[in-house]
């Protein structure tokens, strides 16, 4: 736990100051470069694609969070379980879908930017939310839907106050799980040009320059390992009421 | 006061509760008995409306409980069930604060309240208040259980085999305990168990259930003395019977003046007592003294077993 916390901070201190000061980094892509290739991508500034990529991943997981919860709230009460077949369908079908397919048929219609980009995040991260909000929400046993009904909870009262707290952790292990796919997929946003980390990659393949290849790798990876430990962290912190046991 | 009027419950076409009547006075502790799947727990739900009858109907006091909306006559009924359903994620106070906050209490009030629920089920708050209820231990859950379904004061606590996953020893002192509570509070309690010794040492009345049918509905004397089917009987186990009527019978009216050898019993304990003791140490008298430890007299070997048999 604290080494996870601190090794967590090193990291961020590590990818800030390389965000800051990506020049003082240099002599550590050199080596990657060939022919005296720039070692450090600056057609743009890192920490304003940092910043993008952070911000297309964020939306299309809050949005897909939003949807798939309520999604598998609907289908799990008495009046909307016979949409349970129907819903499980198109979160599949979001999911078996490539992202790059997403982006070929999106372009047409949302034109290039960070709208087909964050479409295909959205579809593609639903399915591990709501499965993972379905397991949570049927992981509540009986007895203890039963002692909530007993006590006079109102189905809104039960859904807030026992079935959501309860099935917290499982929801937000599915939001982990999206939000890390979708760091690394938002990359080939960068394809219809959407502003992401991607670009970097894209421009380091064109040039034949493993140094911007890499550091926008790097990024996403360090970004990834972050929000999985922060994640983690707070599913830890509303299921501390498992641990414990004497 | 609860009347149950001509209360049947269908699945499907299953009957599970047939044609069941019943009258439980108010502050009574009423026992209902039966084998597994003859419609007990589902007669008990359907007090608070947690099952809807298919027919028939249920007043608790004078009121049919079909006007009033579930969750609101739910926050007026204590419920308690097997297996506790404490909420994991909750505290033990805060469990105990279920229906309190429900119905909207002030802070100071609840938390009073919590502590000296604490208190009566002998757990002490500022150790127990703020655990999950994973680190407590089955017997300390089950009593945070009725504690909780105590907490709004109600007038009328459901039980459903509240008891069953304890220890014998642990178990006797929980019934102990609800017997006081109950004495204390004035608190009128519908039970279910399976087990014919707790219904004969708790309640007040007893009604026995096989398949969906209510069969008998009687204080635990007339069950004892005048089974009304073979299967009240067998239910009961013949051979058991005498011991079964003497456990019903306090000591008091038996004590004779006198003198007798060994230990001495309680005077609030049961006829049954005195034959096990004298019998098992090879007294013809034991002798009784009271809470303050004066010696009452002696109640004999004799008396009881006259006591035992069938009265005509
Ligand atoms: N919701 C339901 N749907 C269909 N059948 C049910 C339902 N609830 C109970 N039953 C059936 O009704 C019958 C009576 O069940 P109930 O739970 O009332 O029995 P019980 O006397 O409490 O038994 P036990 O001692 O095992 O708890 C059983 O055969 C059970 O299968
Ligand atoms: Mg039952």
């Amino acid at each position: 736990m604290k080494i996870g916390a601190l090794s967590r901070l090193a990291v961020l201190i590590l990818l800030g100051v390389f965000l800051a000061r990506p020049d003082w980094f240099g002599w550590l892509f050199t080596p990657l470069t060939r022919n005296g290739q720039a070692a450090i991508y600056t057609q743009n500034s890192l920490l304003n694609l940092t910043l993008n990529h952070l911000a297309i991943v964020a939306a299309a997981t809050l949005a897909g969070s939003i949807v798939a919860i309520g999604l598998a709230v609907l289908v799990t009460r008495p009046a909307g379980r016979e949409f349970l077949p129907l819903s499980r369908t198109l979160a599949n079908a979001g999911q078996t879908f490539p992202p790059v397919a997403v982006l070929a048929l999106a372009v047409p219609v949302l034109g290039f930017g960070a709208a087909p980009t964050l479409l295909a995040l959205f579809l593609y991260g639903l399915l591990p939310i709501f499965e993972n909000a379905l397991a949570g929400l049927a992981s509540v046993s009986p007895d203890v839907q039963e002692a909530a009904r007993g006590t006079g909870m109102t189905d809104g009262q039960r859904l807030l106050r026992v079935e959501l707290p309860l099935a917290l952790p499982t929801i937000l292990a599915g939001i982990r799980i999206s939000a890390i796919i979708s760091m690394g997929t938002a990359t080939i946003g960068s394809t219809v040009a959407a502003s992401t980390l991607g670009e970097t990659i894209i421009a380091g393949l064109i040039n034949s320059n493993l140094a911007f290849v890499a550091q926008g790798a790097l990024v996403v990876g360090a970004l990834a390992i972050i929000v999985n430990t922060s994640l983690f962290a707070i599913e830890r912190h509303f299921s501390r009421y498992r641990r414990d046991q004497r | 006061m609860i009347e149950i009027e001509h209360l049947s419950k269908f699945f499907d076409e299953t009957c599970v509760v047939d044609d069941v009547s019943m009258t439980i006075p108010g502050g009574a502790l009423a026992v209902i008995v039966g084998t597994s799947g003859s419609g007990k727990t589902t007669l008990l739900r359907m007090i608070n409306r947690l099952v809807e009858p298919s027919s028939g109907r249920i007043l608790i006091d004078g009121k049919d409980i079909s006007a009033i909306p579930p969750h609101e006559l739910r926050r007026q009924i204590g419920y308690a069930i097997q297996g506790h359903g404490l909420f994991p994620h909750r505290t033990v106070g805060q469990n105990i604060a279920t229906v309190p906050h429900l119905l909207g209490w002030d802070a100071a009030k609840v938390s009073a309240r919590v502590e000296e629920l604490l208190d009566l089920f002998q757990l002490d708050a500022a150790e127990f208040r703020d655990r999950y209820p994973s680190q407590l231990s089955g017997g300390q859950q089950q009593r945070v259980g009725v504690a909780r379904a105590l907490a709004a004061a109600p007038k009328l606590l459901l039980m459903d085999e509240p008891f069953g996953a304890l220890d014998p020893i642990i178990r006797a002192r929980a019934q102990e305990d609800l017997r006081q509570i109950q004495q204390r509070l004035g608190t009128t309690i519908v039970l279910v168990t399976h087990d014919m010794n707790e219904a004969i040492h708790l309640g007040d009345r007893i009604a026995v259930m096989d398949r969906a049918k209510l069969l008998q509905y009687d204080t635990p004397q007339e069950i004892v003395i005048r089974p009304a089917t073979e299967f009240v009987g067998e239910l009961l186990g013949s051979g058991e019977r005498p011991f079964r009527l003497l456990s019903l019978q306090p000591l008091r009216p038996y004590i004779e003046p006198g003198e007798a050898p060994g230990a001495a019993l309680d005077v609030d304990a049961s006829l049954r007592d005195a034959l096990e003791e004298a019998l098992w140490s090879g007294r013809a008298a034991v002798p009784v003294r009271d809470g303050a430890g004066k010696t009452l007299g002696r109640v004999t070997l004799a008396t009881a077993i006259r006591q035992a048999a069938r009265p005509q």
